[in-house]
Parts: structure tokens; C-alpha cells; sequence
């Protein structure tokens, strides 16, 4: 990269020592649902699906930063693990499984098709794997919107609705639940179970960074020939990448399916793969808090735009020249363009270590 | 003497032109065997056949009596040849000792499972890949850099690193592409040493190399290629007095 | 036999056009090595631009002859092609030449998004009628076939433009240069040869031809909408694959056989899988063409001219 992304000094607020850091952010992941309630129930909504989205960006993150490989049709992964959970537990079928079944069979299928997928195109260049992953992205949509006859598969455009919600041991997540007199509202207990999906990725995934699996993802990324000069059987490594990457979309698309009990083709549009990317682009690929703190930013960022967007330009224009859509669409366009060309490495340069080190040489 | 790699007659064509025609030498355990020739001869094609880089087209390598897979170069690295590259090809993101531990893979074998749960074999692999590979920079001499990013090293560093790198998968055969190219006097000296030390430790080393006195020096048997056929192998002396040889430096029969 | 003839015709009408566009991508393949993404948007906005020049000429002068309302179309919208090609690789793309293989793709991922959204925000979301400005009257030259005036246009300007390419690339200066900087960028730069400029060049030609290619699409589905370049776009990139990417008579090749699957696909694909799938699976041709030809002959019909920069 001809940028050095050591270059630019850290702001002195992320430059925490680790030791506070951390039990700061822990408490801020903790306490975020009952600020934001405090604020609106429609703020803790955002924060449910700005968990569903870091899910889906670690796991893209794998793909993208790890491996090096660009998966442009992600959200298809997301669509399996969500229509899975759609057919497998919804009166759509009659089907009613528990989640403890249904969540993995998501997850194995988009495995399954991540690693079809990959097949073909791992050996070739990247570029091409990131058109097929398009083309694989748009086939999925068309098949969901058209599967609805002669046989009704997939219910077309129309999609699929009344989900089961995710039920953990008996405690119903739609459903506010009473504790000791204290109300804790359905989207609350959703958060909560969605964080600790996300703590359990983190703590996968950092595992897999940190380990043979991880640096022969960054060995390939970095020079895919030399990989192979050192033994590296890049093929499976890759293969292996995309299977995994898959399997966290598929998870996360179980998980939105129960979370928002309904399922159409809109949801999984090109656009959301787009979105995705960004996030994992704009925080700093490959760097796991980067990927998290983009995830978050770009969720949130639609929410801002509605809040604070049209209120300005109706003071300033009289008008709302740009809706919030339009803005939202340009603002990730230009984020894409402007972090390749000025700051490549993210807005949170860290280097992604590799190797556990001991502190006393470091 | 025993021999560890012999080459049978390789083959190489790119479209029309012959890149490699019969190629045969043989290799000993323990020597340093240099490959010289005028630019163009063939040797770096010489070298990304027998490592699997680019597809055979006639003939076979042999490595402790089996024969070589051709244009896999990841299952080349488990029958113990590693190399390093004319232009240095490192991890550039990765630090000096995770460029040596990525080397470390095909001698590991921790799988996904084992690394998700931690198993106690995962973490313990780990530990000792670490620990080894800390040993290998010390080894080439850049220990100190070890938590260096690749790209920030120096050239000579860089240049060691990849040599520690391919040590790191522990090859019977180390094949080095240019090692001394674009370094100093001071750094060339360096290499030398290094290399005397390696063969010291029972590896064996197949060196490319344009500066002929680095190969007198250092090379116990050298083959001359021109042309891509071999014109002459055998110790540095014998071949410096083989006419062909002279006549391939000088340029005599490229006139016409 | 008669469905045979009319589903070749169609095949060549959306075909030609598909050529046109892969032409854009095989070049600056074969030049950068990169895939511009954006590609398919020059296609966007050259049936745009064409549709904003005709409507606004027409309404200052009425009964304006059809084909000078086209001429000018052409006149407008592949100038401003040139110049948004130009610009997308000055700007987005020059700087990242040496840069890791990701960072090129990723930004040409959002200069494409950033021209669909622009383009959004002038043109809007509906969908633009496309004037007719070649007679789309059938004629019947023989039992069960129809054809227009206007796909015979486009076959005829499709192939004109393409072997004008040809002539530009084999015999003149410009395509020397262009042939010998897709070689080596270095080389020929210490060969005398504006390597930068050629590269603008070659953005530019493959702009205009986009641009051409949008007016005869535009055309011949008489709509125009934002996000229009889409699909083109990736089939046209399927084509320049199938054909062999970097390899320009292969792009014209490639294009052309995509239009007759897809076009005989919709035909039979009912028949085929038994009334299971029906045309609107049409667009699922050229993806399985594409998984196909990477399978078993990643380097395509005609091979790929520019040897493999691993």
C-alpha cells in the first residue's frame, strides 16, 4: 500500500490503556440497551440489528481481511441461515423447530453453499470470485423471489411471516418479560442474546486469527506464491476461509429471521452485501475492533441521517433536497472511494497480530 | 555420497521457445551446489519447475528416490525442498516472527476444531511454534526484529527473514534465487557466513547466484547453464576452465 | 425452426450489445488487469444522458427529425462518457495502480454505487420511457419471424463499432501503444510510449463504446432507468470472460454467445427443466455460463492474450 497505515497517530481516546479499555467497553456493551431505551424503543431496535450487522462483518471480515478474498454476494449466507429458520420454524411449512436445531442447519447450509461457491473460482484470481460471488448473490434473490410456483417454496416477493421467535430454554424473546416487577422489554432480551453471539464470534474468530489457520489466511493474502512456497495448500485454506465466513452469515441470518419474524427477498438486495463491505472497509480490514466499530457506525448512520439530515436541510433549503436513503447510499459510496485512496487501512489502524507475544519482548 | 536430488532430463517450453532442454544434475547430500549461467540461461525456470511453481513438460526430478510432483508446490514443500525468491516475496503485513511461524504450517497440524476449543495439543503446538521460530531468527541473526512488521525491515533483513522463513519448514534442501543480489559487501560477507552455517547444520543448498567469486567461494559443485542445457558441472575450479563456459561468458557464440 | 430463426435474431440483437460493453472491460483488463466495476454504469448514464439531450431537443423543437433527435443523442451522451471514464480513472484509480489487488477493486465497487446514486439524484427512481428514434414497425420477412428496423440497426452499428475497433487497435498508433502497454507498463514506458496517457485512452474509447452500447439498449427495451447498468454490466463482464478477458475479438465472441443462450434459454427453459423454471430465470444464464467457462476453460473461448500476472 503506497499509504503507511502506521502513519497517522492514534487519537489519544483510543489510546486507552488496555487495561481500562476494556472493562469500559464491556460496560458500555452492557449498559447500551437501557441508555437507548431511555431515548426510545425505536433506539434499542438499531442496536439489535447493529449487533445482527457486526455479526455479519466479523464474518465477512474472515473472508475479506483475513484471506484477502473479495466476497461481494455475502448476504446470501445471511439469506439461507434466515429462509433455513423461515421454512424450519413458521406456520409457512407447519414446520416448528427449536432454535438449538434450526440455527445450526442454517449455518451448515450456507457452509455448504459457501463452499460450492468457492469451488469453482478459489483457484483463479480474486477478481473473479468476487464477480461469481456477485452473480451468486443475484441468482439466490431471483430464485427467492420466483420459487413460489408452480410449487410455493419460497412465497415469492411477498416473503414469509409469522417466524417463530427465538426461544431460549422456555423464555420467549418477543414477549417483554416480567423480572421481580422490573419490565425488560423484548428488544432488550434480544440485545442481550445477540451480544453474547457476538462476544462468542470475537473470541472464535480472535482464536482463528491467532493460530496456523490465521496466518496462513494473511500468508495468502499477502503473497498467495510464497504461501504455496512454504507449503501452504492455498486451495483448502481458502475454501476453508469461505466455508467459515459463510457459516457466520448463515448464523446471523437465522438470528434476524426469529428477530424480526418476517423474511422477504428485499432484505437481502446487493446493496446490504455492499453495506457489509463498507463496514468491514471503513473500520480497517482485517482489525476486529475496526470491523466492529464500522458495523455499528454504518447501522447507526441511517438512524443519524433521519434525525439529523432532513431537520438541517429543511432549515437550510426549505426542503428536503437529498432523503435520507439517497444520502445514506452516497455517503457509503464515497466512504468506499475515499478510504482506499486516502486511509486504506480503516479509521482504526491497528495491526492485526497474528502471533500470541510475550509482553516482556514487546 | 549420497544423493539427495537428481534431475532427469527436465524439460521446459513456454509456447515455441525451449526454456529447459535435458537438464540433468545431481545433487549431494550436504554440498552446496551452485547454478550459474548468463542471464536468461534458464535458472530461476530451473528453479520454478523443481519447486512446482510452473508445470514440467518432460523428464522428472527425484528427491530421496521418489519422484517430485510437478506444479504443486505446496506438497514440493513436504518433501523437503523450500525456497526463497530472486525479488523477496515476504508476508508484508506480517511481523518478522509470523513470517516465520506462516513457514511453520505444513510441520504443524493444530486443525480447526483444536483451535476453536484451545485444546491443550493446539495451545501447546503453539507454544513450541513460537518458541522454534524465535530460535530460526536468532538463528539467520535478526532475533531483535522479530516483532518487526515484514515491510519495515531493511533489505538485508528482508533477505534473511525469507531464508529463516523457508528454514522454518524444515527442508532437506534449501534453495536460494539470487540471495546476494542487490546487497553490500558488508551484507554479502553476512550471507556467506550464513550459508556456511546452514550447510554446517546438514542442509543442503542449491544457490543461483550471478556473483561468480560468491560461488567459487562457496559452492562445492556448480553447473553452468546457457541457453537452458547444461554446458559443464563440477567443482568451481574445473568449470572456470571449461572452454564452453568461457565462451558463454565472454558472448562468443552469441555474435551470430 | 421459426422459433429457432427469431431466438437467433433476438440472441444477436441483445448480443451485439452485450459485445460492446465487454469490449470496455476486456480493454481495461488487458491493460491494468483490473475489472472496472463502474463499467456497466457508463451504460446508465449514456442512455441517460441520450434521453435527457432528446427529450430537452424535441421540446425546443418540435418535429425534429427522428434520427438528428438520435444523432444528437449520440453526440452528447458519448462525450460525457468519455469524460466520466476518464475522470473515474483519473481520479479513483491511478493512484492505486501499485496498490494491494483489493484496493482497486473495492474502489471501483464504490464509484459504481457513487454514479448510481448520482445518477438517483438527477434522474430520480422511476423508470424513463426511451423515445422511439428508429422505427420499431415489425416487418415479416418470412412466416414466424419478426424483425424491426430498429434491431437490425443495432446489429449493423453493434459490428460497424467493433470493426472499427479492430482497425484502431491493429493498424494505428494509439492501438500500438495500447498493444504494448498491455504487455508491460514499464517497458514501454522506457520505449517511449505515454504509458498514463494510454491508459486514459483505453478508458475513454471503452467509455464511448459504453455509452453507444446504452443508447441501443435503451432503445430496444425503450426504458431507461438509474440503475439500468446493472445487469448489462455483469453479463458483459460474463462475455468478456467467456470470450477470454484481455482478448478483444473474444469479447466480441463471448458477447455474442451470451445472447443466443440466453435468448435460446428463455425459449426452451420451460421445456427443459419441465415447467419447473420459466423465463424469468433468464438471467440466471449468464452466471451459470460464467461458473462454467472458470471451471472447465477458465481462460475462455479464445484464450487469453495477456499472459497471467501472478
Amino acid at each position: 500500500m503506497t499509504t503507511n497505515s502506521t502513519a497517522l497517530p492514534l487519537p489519544a481516546s483510543f489510546a486507552l490503556d488496555r487495561r481500562i479499555q476494556r472493562p469500559l467497553v464491556i460496560l458500555l456493551a452492557l449498559a447500551a440497551p437501557l441508555v437507548a431505551l431511555s431515548m426510545g424503543k425505536s433506539w434499542v431496535r438499531v442496536l439489535d440489528f447493529a449487533l445482527l450487522y457486526v455479526l455479519l462483518a466479523i464474518g465477512l471480515n474472515l473472508v475479506v481481511g483475513f484471506a484477502g478474498l473479495l466476497d461481494l454476494g455475502y448476504i446470501a449466507f445471511y439469506a439461507v441461515g434466515a429462509y433455513t429458520w423461515a421454512f424450519l420454524a413458521s406456520p409457512h411449512f407447519g414446520i416448528h423447530l427449536p432454535f438449538w436445531i434450526v440455527l445450526p442447519l442454517g449455518a451448515a447450509f450456507a457452509a455448504l453453499a459457501g463452499i460450492a461457491l468457492g469451488f469453482p473460482t478459489l483457484r483463479l484470481r480474486g477478481d473473479y470470485l468476487a464477480i461469481v460471488t456477485l452473480g451468486f448473490g443475484e441468482i439466490i434473490r431471483i430464485f427467492m423471489n420466483n420459487l413460489n410456483q408452480p410449487i410455493n417454496i419460497t412465497n415469492g416477493p411477498q416473503g414469509i411471516d409469522s417466524i417463530d421467535p427465538l426461544t431460549i430454554a422456555g423464555l420467549d424473546l418477543s414477549k417483554d418479560l416480567d423480572l421481580f416487577g422490573f419490565q425488560i422489554p423484548s428488544l432488550t432480551l434480544y440485545y442481550y442474546a445477540f451480544l453474547a453471539c457476538v462476544v462468542a464470534a470475537i473470541i472464535l474468530v480472535r482464536r482463528l486469527q491467532i493460530s496456523r489457520i490465521g496466518r496462513a489466511w494473511a500468508a495468502i493474502r499477502d503473497d498467495e506464491l510464497a504461501a504455496k512456497a512454504i507449503g501452504i495448500d492455498t486451495r483448502m485454506m481458502k475454501l476453508l476461509a469461505f466455508g467459515l465466513g459463510a457459516t457466520f452469515g448463515g448464523v446471523s441470518g437465522g438470528l434476524f429471521a426469529a428477530f424480526q419474524g418476517f423474511v422477504s427477498p428485499e432484505s437481502f438486495s446487493l446493496m446490504e452485501s455492499i453495506v457489509v463491505l463498507t463496514m468491514i472497509v471503513l473500520g480497517g480490514m482485517g482489525n476486529l475492533a475496526g470491523v466492529i466499530v464500522g458495523a455499528i457506525m454504518l447501522t447507526a448512520l441511517p438512524e443519524l441521517l433521519r434525525h439529523f439530515a432532513v431537520p438541517m436541510q429543511m432549515a437550510l433549503f426549505g426542503k428536503t433536497l437529498l432523503d435520507p436513503e439517497v444520502l445514506r447510499m452516497l455517503l457509503l459510496s464515497l466512504a468506499m472511494i475515499v478510504m482506499m485512496l486516502v486511509r486504506p487501512a480503516g479509521l482504526l489502524p491497528a495491526r492485526t497480530r497474528y502471533a500470541h507475544r510475550d509482553r516482556r519482548n514487546a | 555420497m549420497i544423493t539427495l536430488l537428481e534431475s532427469r532430463a527436465v524439460n521446459k517450453r513456454f509456447g515455441g521457445l525451449k526454456a529447459l532442454t535435458d537438464v540433468s544434475l545431481t545433487i549431494r547430500k550436504g554440498e552446496v551446489y551452485g547454478l550459474i549461467g548468463p542471464n536468461g540461461a534458464g535458472k530461476t525456470t530451473f528453479f520454478n519447475v523443481l519447486t512446482g511453481a510452473y508445470a514440467i513438460d518432460g523428464g522428472e526430478f527425484v528427491m530421496n528416490g521418489a519422484e517430485l510432483p510437478s506444479a504443486k508446490p505446496h506438497l514440493v514443500v513436504q518433501h523437503g525442498i523450500a525456497r526463497t525468491f530472486q525479488n523477496i516475496r515476504l508476508f508484508r503485513e506480517l511481523t518478522a516472527l509470523e513470517n516465520v511461524m506462516a513457514g511453520h504450517h505444513i510441520r504443524s497440524s493444530a486443525g480447526v476444531w483444536g483451535i476453536l476449543t484451545q485444546s491443550r495439543a493446539a495451545r501447546e503446538e503453539e507454544r513450541l511454534m513460537q518458541e522454534r521460530a524465535l530460535e530460526i531468527l536468532d538463528y539467520v541473526g535478526i532475533g531483535r526484529h522479530a516483532d518487526t512488521v515484514a515491510r519495515n525491515l531493511s533489505y538485508g533483513d528482508q533477505r534473511r527473514l525469507e531464508i529463516a522463513r523457508a528454514l522454518a519448514t524444515e527442508p532437506q534442501l534449501l534453495a536460494l534465487d539470487e540471495p546476494a543480489a542487490g546487497m553490500n559487501a558488508t551484507e554479502t560477507a553476512g550471507l556467506r557466513t550464513l550459508v556456511d552455517t546452514i550447510r554446517g547444520d546438514g542442509i543442503t543448498v542449491l544457490l543461483i547466484e550471478h556473483d561468480v567469486k560468491l560461488i567459487m567461494g562457496l559452492c562445492d559443485r556448480v553447473a553452468v547453464l546457457d541457453f537452458g542445457k547444461k554446458i559443464a558441472e563440477g567443482t568451481p575450479a574445473e568449470v572456470q576452465r571449461c572452454p564452453d563456459v568461457i565462451k558463454a561468458y565472454l558472448g562468443g557464440h552469441r555474435a551470430h | 425452426m421459426e422459433t429457432f430463426l427469431q431466438q437467433t435474431l433476438n440472441g444477436l440483437v441483445s448480443g451485439s450489445i452485450y459485445a460492446l460493453v465487454a469490449l470496455g472491460y476486456t480493454m481495461v483488463y488487458g491493460i491494468l488487469g483490473l475489472i472496472n466495476f463502474a463499467h456497466g454504469e457508463l451504460v446508465m448514464i449514456g442512455a441517460l444522458v441520450a434521453l435527457q439531450t432528446v427529450t430537452a431537443l424535441s421540446g425546443a423543437f418540435p418535429g425534429l427529425h427522428p434520427v438528428i433527435l438520435l444523432i444528437a443523442g449520440v453526440a452528447v451522451a458519448v462525450p460525457v462518457c468519455m469524460a466520466v471514464g476518464y475522470l473515474i480513472e483519473r481520479i479513483g484509480y491511478r493512484r492505486l495502480r501499485n496498490a494491494p489487488r483489493l484496493a482497486p477493486l473495492i474502489t471501483a465497487i464504490g464509484v459504481s454505487f457513487l454514479l448510481q446514486t448520482l445518477a438517483m439524484i438527477i434522474w430520480g427512481r422511476e423508470f424513463h420511457v426511451f423515445p422511439q428514434l428508429v422505427s420499431t414497425t415489425p416487418m415479416q420477412p418470412m412466416d414466424g419471424v419478426v424483425v424491426s428496423p430498429l434491431q437490425i440497426f443495432t446489429i449493423v452499428v453493434a459490428f460497424a463499432l467493433m470493426g472499427g475497433l479492430m482497425l484502431l487497435v491493429n493498424k494505428s498508433r494509439l492501438g500500438r501503444a495500447m498493444r504494448a502497454t498491455a504487455e508491460n507498463h514499464r517497458v514501454a514506458g522506457l520505449m517511449g510510449i505515454n504509458a498514463n496517457g494510454v491508459i486514459a485512452a483505453t478508458f475513454i474509447i471503452g467509455s464511448g463504446l459504453a455509452a453507444l452500447a446504452g443508447v441501443l439498449f435503451a432503445s430496444n427495451y425503450a426504458i431507461a432507468h438509474y440503475a439500468m447498468g446493472f445487469t448489462p454490466g455483469l453479463k458483459a463482464f460474463t462475455a468478456a470472460v467467456l470470450g477470454g478477458i484481455g482478448n478483444l475479438p473474444g469479447a466480441m465472441v463471448g458477447g455474442l454467445v451470451l445472447g443466443l443462450v440466453e435468448s435460446f434459454g428463455a425459449g426452451y427453459i420451460e421445456h427443459l427443466t419441465f415447467g419447473f423454471l420459466n423465463s424469468s430465470y433468464q438471467d440466471i444464464f449468464a452466471f451459470m455460463i460464467l461458473g462454467a467457462v472458470l471451471i472447465f476453460r477458465p481462460s475462455g473461448l479464445l484464450g487469453e492474450r495477456v499472459a497471467d500476472r501472478a
